[in-house]
C-alpha cells in the first residue's frame, strides 16, 4: 500500500468545481473537490448516483458535458492543468496519457469494424507507426489483455464477443498509448459477478505491471476493496472521506461512510451480522454502526437546488446539530487521510 | 487465465458481406429487382456490339411495327431508326446519367449531413437553411430551369439533377450523425483523443451507411425519371438517345403507331422498377427486418 498523499503524484486534483449552467443560474455539482494518484497507484471514487463521481471522471479528460462546466479549480495531470489546454492539445493527451474506460462497453466500440481493426486505429491516432507495426502491438495488447488466440480475436466483430471480451478489447484500446492514468467509470458493472472479479483482477495486475495510475468510479464499495489502495468518498458533489482502503473499512469516521459499509449486504467487517435479517429500529443510529446492524441510510440525496447551507449530509445524519445544518464542514486530517465532518471522532480518537 | 467465449467460429469481413448478399438474394422483390438491373446493366455494357451503328441513324423504313421485319425487332420509329438499337444505347445514357447525378447528389447530401450533424450549432443552423432553400423549390422544375440555363448536355443534366435532390439525403444524414454523435460510441472516441475526421469517417459515417444505401438506389430511379422527362419534354442532350428522347418522339405518332412510344416507355418502368425493388430489399436487410446481424 502506497502513501496516503504521494509525493509525486501523477494527477493531482485541487479544488475543482463544477456547475451546471441552468435557467436559475449555477447549480454545483462538485464543489472544491481535490485529490491526488500516484503513479502504479489505484485510488477508488465512491459515491451514490448523482453525487458527481461521473462528472469528475469526465474532467480529468478536460471533458465536462453541457450545461455544465468547471467552476473553479485545477486537473494537473503530469505538471500540465488540463483545464487549460484548449482542444487541440487535449486530444493528444486524450487517449496518450489519459484513458478511459466505460459501463457499457458495447455501445463503445464500433459494431462495423474488427475489435483489431478499432485498437490499431487507437494506436495510429497518436503514434506516426506503419501499419504493420500497429498490427503486431494490436496482438501484443490483446495477449496483454489475457485475450486468447489474439490473432483469431483480431478480425471479429465486438457483437461477436462476451461482455467480458469487450470490456478486455476496451481496456487494450485504452492502453493503447500507454497512458499514466487509467479512469475506471463502473467498468465492471454490467458485467456478472465472476467476470467483475477477472476484469478487477486484470486491472489490478496490469497497473502493477506498468505503473499505470487507476482511478476507479463505482457505486460499490464492496467490489473495489479488495484491489484499491485508496477510497474517497463522495457525497453530494463533495468528497467526505478519503482514507486508506485497509483504516477506512476497519474504522470508518463519516457517518456516510459508516451508512455505506454497514447498507454492505454481506459482512465486510467482522462485526457485522451476515444477512439483512435483522433490521430493527433501534439499529437505525449511526454511531457504532460498524459494530451494530444497519442496513440502509434514511432519507434520500438533497437536489442540487435545494442543497442544504451546511453539510449536505445533516438531514441524514443522526449526529447532526445546529453547527452542521450551519456551516459546511472542512476536510481535517483523520488517520491515514481526511474527513469532512463536524463530529467525527466524537466517540473515539481519530 | 482463459475466459470461456460464447462466439464460436471466427469471422470474417467477406463473411459478414457474404451474408448480407445472401439475405438480399433470398428476397424475391430485391432478386427481381437485381436480375433486371443486371440485365439493364448487360444492355448498356453490349449496346455497341449488339447495334454497332449509331442509334440516331435512320437504319430501315419509318414506323415498322415489332415482329415487321426481322433486322428490326421492335420496330421502327416515324424517322426509321431502329428502336431496339435506341433501347440498348438509351440504356447507357440513362444508366450513366441516374449513377453520377446519384453520386453527385450523394457527395453534398452526405457532406452537408455530416457537418451539419456533428458539429451543430450555428454550422447545423447555416446549412439547413440552405437544404430548407433547396426543398421549398420543387425539384423538377429546378432542374429544367437549371437545364435550360446551362444549355442541356450529359454533364449539364447530370449536375443539375444532383444540385436538386440532395436535401432529403442531407437530413437523413444529419439525423442520424446527430444520433451517433451523441452516442457512448462517439464520447469513447472523444476520450481516446481521436480527431473529428477520424470520428466523423471511421465511427459515424460507416454506422449510418445502410439507409443512405438504400435512399441511393432510389435516387438513381429518380435521376433515371427526371432525365427522361427532360428528355420528353426536348432539354435532353440531343446528340444522344435516351428513353425520355424516345418517348418524345413517339408522343407525335401515338394514335397511329403507339409502339413507338410505349417501348421505351416499358424500359423506364422496368428501370425504375428494379432500383425500388432493390431498394426494398436493401431496406429489409440492412435495416434489420427480421434477423438481426
Amino acid at each position: 500500500m502506497s502513501d496516503p498523499i504521494p509525493a509525486d503524484p501523477v494527477l493531482a486534483v485541487d479544488g475543482l468545481s463544477i456547475a451546471f449552467q441552468t435557467r436559475r443560474g449555477l447549480l454545483p455539482a462538485v464543489r472544491d473537490l481535490s485529490f491526488s494518484v500516484g503513479r502504479g497507484e489505484m485510488l477508488a471514487i465512491v459515491g451514490e448516483s448523482g453525487c458527481g463521481k461521473s462528472l469528475t471522471a469526465l474532467a480529468l479528460l478536460g471533458l465536462v458535458p453541457t450545461p455544465g462546466r468547471v467552476t473553479g479549480g485545477a486537473v494537473r495531470l503530469e505538471g500540465r492543468n488540463l483545464l487549460a489546454l484548449d482542444e487541440a492539445a487535449l486530444r493528444h493527451v486524450r487517449g496518450a496519457r489519459i484513458s478511459m474506460i466505460f459501463q457499457e462497453p458495447m455501445t463503445a466500440l464500433n459494431p462495423v469494424l474488427t475489435v483489431g481493426e478499432q485498437i490499431m486505429e487507437a494506436i495510429l491516432e497518436h503514434e506516426p507507426v506503419s501499419r504493420k507495426a500497429a498490427r503486431e502491438r494490436t496482438l501484443a495488447l490483446l495477449e496483454r489483455v489475457r485475450i486468447p488466440d489474439p490473432a483469431r480475436r483480431f478480425a471479429e466483430y465486438p457483437h461477436r464477443m462476451s461482455g467480458g471480451m469487450r470490456q478486455r478489447v476496451m481496456i487494450a484500446m485504452a492502453l493503447a498509448g500507454a497512458p499514466a492514468v487509467l479512469v475506471a467509470d463502473e467498468p465492471t458493472t454490467a458485467l456478472d459477478v465472476t467476470i467483475q472479479a477477472q476484469i478487477l483482477s486484470l486491472i489490478d495486475e496490469l497497473r502493477r505491471e506498468q505503473g499505470t495510475a487507476v482511478v476507479f468510479i463505482t457505486h460499490d464499495l464492496g467490489v473495489v476493496s479488495r484491489y484499491v489502495d485508496r477510497v474517497l468518498v463522495m457525497y453530494a458533489g463533495r468528497k467526505v472521506e478519503e482514507r486508506d482502503t485497509r483504516d477506512l473499512f476497519a474504522d470508518p469516521f463519516h457517518p456516510y461512510t459508516q451508512g455505506l459499509i454497514a447498507a454492505q449486504p454481506r459482512g465486510l467487517i467482522a462485526a457485522q451480522p451476515r444477512g439483512l435479517a435483522a433490521r430493527s429500529q433501534a439499529d437505525a443510529r449511526l454511531p457504532g454502526v460498524a459494530r451494530e446492524r444497519l442496513t440502509e441510510i434514511p432519507g434520500t440525496v438533497p437536489a442540487l437546488a435545494a442543497m442544504p447551507p451546511g453539510c449536505a449530509f445533516a438531514p441524514r445524519c443522526p449526529l447532526a446539530d445546529d453547527l452542521c445544518a450551519r456551516t459546511v464542514p472542512p476536510p481535517r486530517p483523520a488517520g491515514s487521510g481526511l474527513v469532512a465532518c463536524h463530529h467525527a471522532g466524537e466517540s473515539h480518537a481519530i | 487465465m482463459a475466459l470461456p467465449d460464447t462466439a464460436s467460429l471466427p469471422p470474417t469481413r467477406t463473411d459478414f458481406r457474404d451474408r448480407t448478399v445472401g439475405r438480399l438474394l433470398r428476397r424475391p422483390s430485391a432478386l427481381v429487382g437485381l436480375i433486371l438491373l443486371a440485365g439493364i446493366l448487360a444492355m448498356a455494357g453490349f449496346a455497341d456490339i449488339a447495334f454497332p451503328g449509331d442509334p440516331l441513324d435512320m437504319a430501315g423504313t419509318p414506323l415498322l411495327r415489332p415482329g415487321d421485319a426481322a433486322e428490326f425487332p421492335l420496330g421502327t420509329d416515324m424517322m426509321g431508326r431502329d428502336l431496339a438499337s435506341g433501347i440498348f444505347h438509351g440504356a447507357r445514357v440513362s444508366l450513366l446519367i441516374g449513377g453520377v447525378a446519384a453520386l453527385v447528389s450523394l457527395v453534398i447530401g452526405i457532406g452537408i449531413g455530416a457537418l451539419s450533424g456533428y458539429y451543430g450549432g450555428r454550422v447545423d443552423r447555416a446549412l439547413m437553411r440552405v437544404t430548407e432553400l433547396f426543398q421549398t423549390i420543387p425539384p423538377f422544375l429546378f432542374t429544367l430551369a437549371l437545364v435550360a440555363i446551362l444549355q442541356p448536355s450529359i454533364a449539364t443534366i447530370t449536375t443539375a439533377i444532383g444540385i436538386t435532390s440532395w436535401s432529403g439525403l442531407a437530413r437523413l444524414v444529419r439525423a442520424e450523425v446527430l444520433r451517433l454523435r451523441n452516442s457512448e460510441l462517439a464520447q469513447a472516441s472523444i476520450i481516446l483523443g481521436a480527431s473529428d475526421a477520424r470520428i466523423i469517417f471511421l465511427h459515424i459515417l460507416p454506422n449510418t451507411l445502410a439507409p443512405v444505401i438504400v435512399s441511393a438506389s432510389i435516387l438513381v430511379a429518380t435521376a433515371i425519371l427526371t432525365e427522361s422527362s427532360l428528355s420528353f419534354l426536348g432539354l435532353g442532350d440531343p446528340n444522344v438517345v435516351s428513353w425520355g428522347g424516345m418517348v418524345g418522339a413517339g408522343r407525335e405518332t401515338i394514335r397511329t403507331d403507339p409502339h413507338v412510344a410505349a417501348i421505351p416507355g416499358v424500359a423506364i418502368v422496368i428501370a425504375v422498377l428494379a432500383l425500388n425493388l432493390l431498394g426494398d430489399g436493401l431496406n429489409d436487410v440492412l435495416n434489420g427486418k427480421g434477423e438481426r446481424r
